[in-house]
């Protein structure tokens, strides 16, 4: 039996840390990979779908939905910021990542101003299960079922739709595609958006379990960052090989020294990682593709 | 921007002005004016970084809290006694540049560049502020200086220097008033020529064309180690003036808010000009002061407006913009005449 529980524990604690790792990244991959875009207001996307998951409950609505139109609502924020600032960026991506940081700048005090420094949360839906003598939290399985989700979602959005063809065809040769009749800004504006809209759900689905305050995003984009930097630019190539490494590293440092080990384990595994492989993961794969 | 008798007959008198200044003020207001020079040295080495080497550093702040807290660490357990005040200074600055010669080693020798340099080096920011944020607790102690989490670290002695007979404490005053305008002319000029030198020059070939460069018999990334080391040298130099000036250091100080604020400064001066970077610098701190009596957070709402503006629409830097404008129309009146 304390074998058993020991194993349910690591796996329960890998799971949980690879779903927090591509949570946090996978709007952010998606934005880079498709655009070459750093968005550094990723975090004020997360912390404003977590807010209007907040408010969407106060006014009545299950969680479910709550989160959904929390989703929405950071997607639809997303396109108008792309459509405002970063679309006039697309030739000098260094700047987009200053005008990105203004945003978030302006985002995250703005809501300080306007809904002061904490606001009340909901609770944690659905109880926990125990196993051996520890117990465990539904909620977050259901957090690591919606990660393996979000990447199947996004597979199939960009393999099986029209709209993924033709933004990987604007992403492999953008004024071919443009000549062809695809509205590039138009799948620019929507790949933006699904970006800033995934960070939502992360928002959303995280809201539970966090303190509802300003700079609640800054609590994901660490990881963010350091799961895009190692996985490179390609979703499915890069962000889930590396979430699923670094979810490694993190779980067995976390368990064995405490959080912050788990972070600086990632950031020095960050460190090694490009040192090694400067194209991240994918670069690695795809090299031994060709 | 910054040559010929104009410029420097210009430099002169702004210089005689700074020179000036405490005879016509209060000390306590002279004292609190340090602290805009203070920050200065940052925003320099953050400009030959990112203005003339080209690599986005975002971690200005985490060398700048390196060498404060090291400051902070090394008065408050040895004292300040027998010289060892200054030794502390260059000890603190020494730490910052090799943390960032290592850190640099990982980055320029992996040869990350463009992006990715700016998010790895502001993930090292965030967790340096994370570390030293939960180091509350009664075992996190060096010798005798507590780290104290995210209250920061004080009652580190002020800045004190050795004289003839017994050393000089400099608190907030117009002795310090002028060491600290007195570096920063000699650290203006020491970058000055170090810009026009040979290894400036690389610095903004490889910034333009790294693959030229490094063509023309470079090898680029010892350069750009270099710049990155010296920048950071600099941000300790910030870190220590400023922990020693309030004799206080918060983990905050490197927080994403506080490493966005140089980049803010230097990007609205105008990021390949040090001149336009000192003058920029020192402009958005004075108007990010007087809006703080209104709020911090409103003069962090419009700093982050700035910053998108100053990238839309004037991307070498207001100043910068400015000082060409200037120049051009004094080019006009010359060649009318």
């Amino acid at each position: 039996m304390e074998f058993v529980t020991a194993i349910v524990s690591s796996a329960y604690q890998f799971g949980d840390a690879f779903a927090f790792l591509v949570l946090s990244a996978c709007g952010l991959a998606v934005i880079f990979g498709m655009m070459g875009v750093i968005n550094l207001a990723h975090g004020e996307f997360i912390m404003c779908g977590a807010y209007m998951t907040v408010f969407a409950v106060n006014w009545g609505l299950p969680l479910p939905l709550a989160i959904l139109c929390g989703s929405l609502f950071a997607g639809l924020v997303g396109m108008i910021i792309e459509r405002v600032v970063v679309r006039r960026l697309y030739a000098r991506p260094l700047d987009s990542i200053l005008a990105t940081w203004g945003v978030s700048l302006i985002a995250s005090q703005g809501t300080l101003i306007l809904f002061g420094p904490t606001m009340r949360g909901v609770g944690t839906p659905l109880g926990s299960f125990m196993v051996g003598a520890l117990s465990f939290s539904y909620y977050r399985l259901v957090l690591i079922a919606t990660a393996l989700a979000v990447l199947l979602l996004l597979y199939l959005v960009f393999n099986k739709t029209r709209f993924g063809v033709l933004a990987r065809a604007t992403i492999q040769a953008p004024h071919m595609a443009n000549a062809l009749g695809v509205d590039t800004n138009r799948v620019y504006a929507f790949t933006f958006g699904i970006g800033a809209a995934l960070a939502g759900l992360t928002g959303g689905i995280y809201a539970p379990t966090m303190t509802m305050i300003p700079t609640m995003g800054t609590t994901f984009i660490m990881e963010a960052f350091v799961t895009v930097v190692v996985g490179g630019a390609d979703v499915f190539l890069g962000t889930a090989p590396a979430a699923a490494l670094l979810a490694v590293v993190k779980a067995s440092l976390t368990s064995w020294q405490g959080q912050l080990a788990g972070q600086i384990g990632l950031l020095l595994a960050v460190i090694l990682v490009i040192r090694l492989l400067p194209k991240g993961i994918t670069g690695f794969i795809l090299k031994d593709r060709a | 921007m910054g040559r010929g008798p104009a410029f420097w007959s210009a430099f002169v008198v702004v210089l005689a002005f700074a020179l000036a200044y405490p005879l016509f003020a209060d000390g306590y207001d002279v004292g609190n004016n340090i602290y805009f020079l203070n920050w200065t040295f940052m925003a320099l080495g953050l400009s030959l970084i990112w203005g003339y080497g080209g690599s986005l550093s975002f971690g200005q702040t985490a060398f700048f809290g390196v060498a404060g807290y090291s400051y902070g660490i090394l008065t408050i357990n040895f004292g300040t006694a027998y010289g060892f005040g200054l030794l502390s200074v260059l000890i603190a600055i020494a730490i910052a540049a090799l943390f960032a010669a290592v850190l640099g080693y990982f980055l320029f020798f992996g040869r990350i560049s463009g992006i990715f340099l700016g998010i790895v080096t502001l993930s090292v920011t965030l967790a340096l502020e994370r570390f030293m944020a939960q180091t509350a607790g009664p075992q996190w102690t060096i010798g005798s200086a507590r780290l104290n989490g995210f209250n920061g670290m004080s009652g580190m002695p002020p800045l004190t220097l050795p004289w003839f007979g017994g050393e000089i404490s400099l608190y907030p005053d117009i002795g310090l008033y002028y060491l600290v305008l007195c570096l920063l002319v000699v650290v203006y000029l020491g970058l000055r020529i170090l810009v026009n030198s040979k290894f400036g020059n690389i610095l903004v070939a490889l910034r333009e064309n790294p693959q030229r460069a490094e063509m023309l018999g470079y090898d680029i990334r010892k350069y750009q180690l270099g710049g990155f080391v010296i920048g950071a040298a600099l941000a300790g130099l910030s870190g220590v003036l400023y922990t020693s000036w309030g004799q206080y250091i918060t983990p905050s100080n490197m927080s994403i808010t506080a490493a966005a604020l140089p980049i803010i400064w230097v990007a609205v001066g105008g990021r390949s000009d040090i001149t336009a970077t000192l003058i920029g610098t020192l402009v958005v701190l004075s108007a990010f002061q007087a809006l703080t009596i209104y709020g911090s957070q409103y003069a962090l709402v419009v700093m982050g407006l700035l910053l998108v503006f100053t990238v839309l629409l004037a991307p070498k830097g207001l100043i910068a913009n400015a000082g060409i404008l200037l120049g051009s129309l004094l080019d006009r009146k010359n060649g009318g005449k």
